[in-house]
């Protein structure tokens, strides 16, 4: 490739506490395919989807601020968190389709000296590797032996209601880059089911019953391993894995991966450099197959 | 002057008069120039209401007559008709729509009443300068082809032929019978379909008056109402049809097959022999084979021949080639009939994705006492289902994909039920969303299943998943549901889902419209020339519809449109000619300069070149007065017959200059 691919890049509340593994993998894999990740300048919150369901315009202005400054750039902006995605996205088309919605965000952001224009491309990090890098550049840079049976868990926000080329009911982009890598995709068909998202926090009685069946099927299906592209996501599924065993007496601890760690460990990179060691269930390699006795 | 212009405003009853003042709106008409009469009566287009007028004709009161009233959609003809009757040549004659564009549309009365005047004022300024035309006269050829041999093609056909009228009917799959040769018993009187079908088949295939042209397909239609010019291809059968006597021999010993083996039952439900010659099921019409050349070994690799060994009366061709055939008629009718809904589409659905899940159509096939199964209800590993669920509303009532109810599901989701519990007395469980059981016999036939039974779930199927939360659910499928009666999320598992997919226009309807110059709605099926009163016709004079091609419809509704569309087609022949518009274009051949860009430009193809003049001329059998050549025209060559430039130019100044001072159509 002639030019270096950059991108803006906007990592979100997560990457820095709980995401933090994703944030640090996703790093690594890039700089390691020579891809620049331009953090946007002084970014804020993007008021994720709570905030846009109880304050609209308020929580609209919020999330523009970031499309503001990313819209000078003229690149994409890449964001490596579902609920980020969904929020971002779904503000720009608002933007886009409604002329008083339009009206008012600027009118909050000039208090801040900013104006929106509109057209600022949001994607999510996921369809950068798919899309844009190729399962052909992702295998030719395969470097360790990734004998893995992987469930892809795309999550709800990724491909619902925007996506960029996959299917909202049964997505395949993180399905074709684990074969790319020479993983196992096992059929998961609960790949895009809810895993309970921020509803933890409110009613952990109820989202547990969401997240178990993800865990369940996973374990049946006889996957080594859960990969995810949503921090989020991964939260519910690794952290309170635990919980769940004492709540349904079970005996679940198989590893939930983000993506681009198990894209850092088919190219071979550390793992002290892929964050793995912040993960809750750990990850093993030996111990493929033993992941999972539930 | 000499025009004496006769204004007739109409109250249609308070659907004018309730926000039109019409007392205001009399003596705004009187006062224009060239008005020498101005009446008003409650219902116009009634018979005192029309004798007003014919009376005033008569009287020589009026040579000129504007009707303000409805659109002239609705009621242009009457108030032609009254004209020609009174001794007025009906091109004399201009309705101004208070109605429909006006009091229907607008609240607030003075206004209302304000834009019926300019209305009326517009139409008196084009009337004066309208000019008498003649109409024309051309005969309408008795034979008619009718498009498609379902149940509704064939009714039409048998319809006309049983009249004495000539009938060419086209079908493009091997055999006429449709969608209903494959139903084993129609709802809700449960009687066999292939019972009422087969002599209907068979009397089209032996009627002296139809042509039966079987494999088949429009290519082109051309010419106008009563001389269509009408090109079919006839696609290679590979069968001499004189010389096959159907005996079958060759499909008995075919090595290919049309469908994957898999060894799952599902996989090749089918009424006829999967093989690559074939007749689609046994009763067809004609029951002459065809080869599918996709997947014929000889057609692949040149190396079977089996059929044509086998074949003793050698009527085995496989070097034929497609034929056209062209031939005229002087009517059409539509019946391309429906297709089902593609439930794959609803990902959530499993279609295609888990074995047991059906469609209609296949379980129908299933059920089928023809079939492959022999009419046995069989899971994809042989085995007979404890439980089935019967999905309503798959891609109807849905706006993801088709937003109109497909009107035939909830019936033949109760006849299923219905057959499942005599067969196999399995337990049934039927979602609906609504049970709509409208027609003869309907509510009965469900008020009887509710003994027999089944359980009704009312609500949407949310997903049909493999997964299994529990024990119970292991190795079934599971129905998620919202069960809105019990106000609560249930999951059922169940051995066999059955998708009621819904209708949709067949893919081969925009062609085929576009061919016939008719109209598509946004629904996918033919939009009709009234939805109440003219249900049968078309836009365009001699195209008529019948069955799903217009809405989808249940077996009794096709057949008595089938049965309205060929009355209409006898209406026409039986009048031997027709009168054609006489709104047309016309060239000024002075200033022509053949430039032929209106030859392009027509939607109809009227215009033609004469190369020994060097100009253009249009066929006023064609030609339907859109106008636009005449706006296309570089030269001004072309105008339109009752819609002269100073006729809309009169017309547009009427309006613009506004009793109320301020332009209230345009506001």
């Amino acid at each position: 490739m002639a030019t270096k691919q950059s991108y803006i890049y906007y990592p979100g509340c997560s990457a820095e506490a709980t995401g933090k593994p994703y944030e640090i993998s996703a790093r690594a894999v890039c700089e390691h395919l020579d891809i620049e990740l331009k953090e946007l300048a002084d970014w804020n919150c993007c008021g994720a989807t709570a905030y846009l369901s109880v304050e609209d315009i308020a929580s609209m202005a919020v999330a523009a601020r970031n499309l503001a400054i990313a819209e000078s750039t003229g690149l994409d902006l890449i964001t490596p968190c579902s609920a980020c995605y969904i929020t971002l996205s779904k503000v720009d088309h608002y933007f886009e389709d409604y002329p008083d919605i339009r009206t008012k965000i600027n009118n909050a952001l000039s208090a801040a000296g900013l104006e929106y224009k509109g057209g600022v491309n949001v994607r999510h990090l996921l369809y950068v590797f798919s899309e844009d890098i190729g399962m052909e550049r992702l295998s030719g840079m395969v470097r360790a032996d990734l004998s893995l049976r992987v469930a892809p868990y795309y999550g709800c926000q990724v491909v619902r209601p925007f996506t960029e080329r996959d299917s909202p009911d049964v997505p395949f982009a993180m399905d074709e880059i684990i074969s790319a890598l020479g993983g196992d995709v096992v059929d998961y068909p609960l790949k895009t089911k809810c895993c309970s998202g921020a509803l933890i926090g409110i009613d952990e009685k109820t989202a547990l019953g969401l997240a178990k069946p993800l865990i369940e099927c996973a374990v049946r299906s006889g996957a080594d391993c859960i990969v995810t592209c949503c921090p989020l996501c991964q939260l519910n599924l690794d952290a309170y894995q635990y919980k769940i065993n004492k709540v349904y007496g079970t005996n679940y601890h198989i590893p939930v991966l983000f993506f681009t760690q198990l894209i850092g460990l088919a190219f071979g990179i550390d793992e002290g450099r892929l964050g793995l060691n912040m993960n809750i269930v750990p990850y093993r390699p030996a111990a493929r197959a033993k992941g999972a006795s539930g | 002057m000499s025009e004496r212009i006769g204004v007739y405003v109409c109250h249609c009853g308070t659907n004018i008069a309730g926000k039109v003042d019409i007392d205001e709106v009399v003596e705004f008409a009187k006062g224009l120039d060239d008005v020498t009469l101005v009446r008003e009566y409650k219902f116009m287009c009634s018979d005192p209401g029309q004798s007003l007028i014919q009376k005033d004709i008569e009287d020589g009161l009026i040579n000129r007559v504007v009707v303000a009233s409805c659109s002239p959609l609705m009621h242009e003809k009457t108030f032609r008709n009254v004209c020609t009757r009174g001794g007025l040549n009906e091109y004399l004659f201009t309705m101004a729509n208070i109605r429909e564009q006006c009091s229907w549309v607008h609240v607030d009365v003075e206004r209302t009443t304000d834009k019926a005047k300019d209305l009326i004022e517009a139409a008196v300024r084009r009337t004066r300068l309208q000019e008498p035309l003649t109409k024309r006269e051309v005969p309408i050829n008795p034979r008619t082809l009718v498009i498609g041999g379902g149940i509704a093609g064939i009714q039409a056909a048998l319809d006309l032929a049983d009249a004495g009228k000539n009938v060419v009917l086209v079908e493009k799959e091997p055999s006429i019978g449709g969608h209903m040769a494959k139903f084993d018993k129609t709802f809700p009187t449960l009687d066999c379909s292939a019972c009422i079908l087969t002599p209907k088949m068979v009397s089209v295939g032996q009627h002296e008056n139809i042509e039966l042209m079987s494999w088949s397909e429009v290519e082109d239609v051309g010419g106008y109402v009563g001389n269509f010019n009408v090109t079919v291809r006839k696609k290679a059968r590979y069968v001499d049809v004189d010389l096959c006597n159907g005996c079958g021999a060759c499909w008995e010993k075919c090595p290919g097959t049309r469908v994957p083996r898999k060894g799952n039952v599902h996989e090749k439900l089918s009424l006829g022999p999967v093989t690559s010659i074939f007749i689609p099921f046994m009763q067809a019409v004609p029951a002459i084979p065809v080869i599918d050349a996709e997947t014929c070994i000889r057609f692949k690799n040149g190396k079977c021949g089996i059929c044509a060994e086998v074949c003793e009366r050698n009527a085995i061709k496989y070097d034929m080639e497609d034929e056209l055939v062209e031939f005229e008629v002087g009517n059409i009718i539509l019946a391309t009939g429906f297709q089902p809904f593609d439930p794959a589409q609803i990902g959530n659905y499993g279609y295609g994705i888990f074995d047991n899940v059906l469609t209609a159509v296949e379980f129908e096939i299933m059920n089928c006492a023809s079939g492959n199964t022999g009419g046995n209800i069989l899971m994809a590993d042989g085995t007979e289902p404890k439980s089935i669920g019967i999905v309503h509303c798959v891609g109807s009532r849905d706006k993801n994909y088709n937003e109109y109810c497909s009107r035939v599901c909830c019936m033949y989701a109760l006849k299923y039920a219905h057959l499942i519990k005599e067969k196999i007395d399995a337990e049934v469980y039927d979602f609906y969303i609504d049970m709509r059981c409208f027609g003869k016999g309907y509510e009965e036939f469900y008020d009887r299943l509710l003994g027999e039974d089944v359980r009704f779930v009312r609500g949407k199927v949310a997903e049909v998943t493999e997964v299994h939360l529990e024990e119970a659910e292991r190795g079934k499928l599971v129905v998620k549901v919202e069960d809105t009666l019990v106000g609560s999320i249930r999951r059922i598992p169940l051995d066999m889902v059955v998708l009621c997919t819904g209708l949709e226009a067949h893919e081969t309807l925009p062609a085929v419209a576009n061919l016939c110059n008719v109209s598509i709605g946004k629904d996918g099926f033919v939009i009709e020339k009234h939805p109440k009163l003219g249900p049968v016709a078309t836009a365009t004079d001699g195209v008529f519809i019948a069955g799903a091609c217009q809405s989808p419809k249940d077996i009794p509704d096709t057949v008595a449109q089938a049965s309205a569309a060929s009355s209409a087609v006898l209406s026409m022949i039986t009048r031997e000619k027709i009168e054609i518009e006489s709104a047309t274009a016309e060239v000024n051949e002075d200033k022509c300069s053949g430039c032929k860009i209106c030859n392009t430009l027509c939607p109809y193809l009227a215009i033609k070149y004469d190369e020994e003049k060097g100009v253009s001329v249009v066929n006023e059998a064609l030609c339907k007065g859109c106008g636009t050549c005449v706006a296309g025209c570089p030269s001004n060559a072309i105008s339109a017959k009752h819609f002269q430039n100073n006729q809309i130019l009169a017309e547009i100044e009427g309006i613009l200059r506004s009793s109320s001072g301020q332009a209230g159509i345009l506001a």
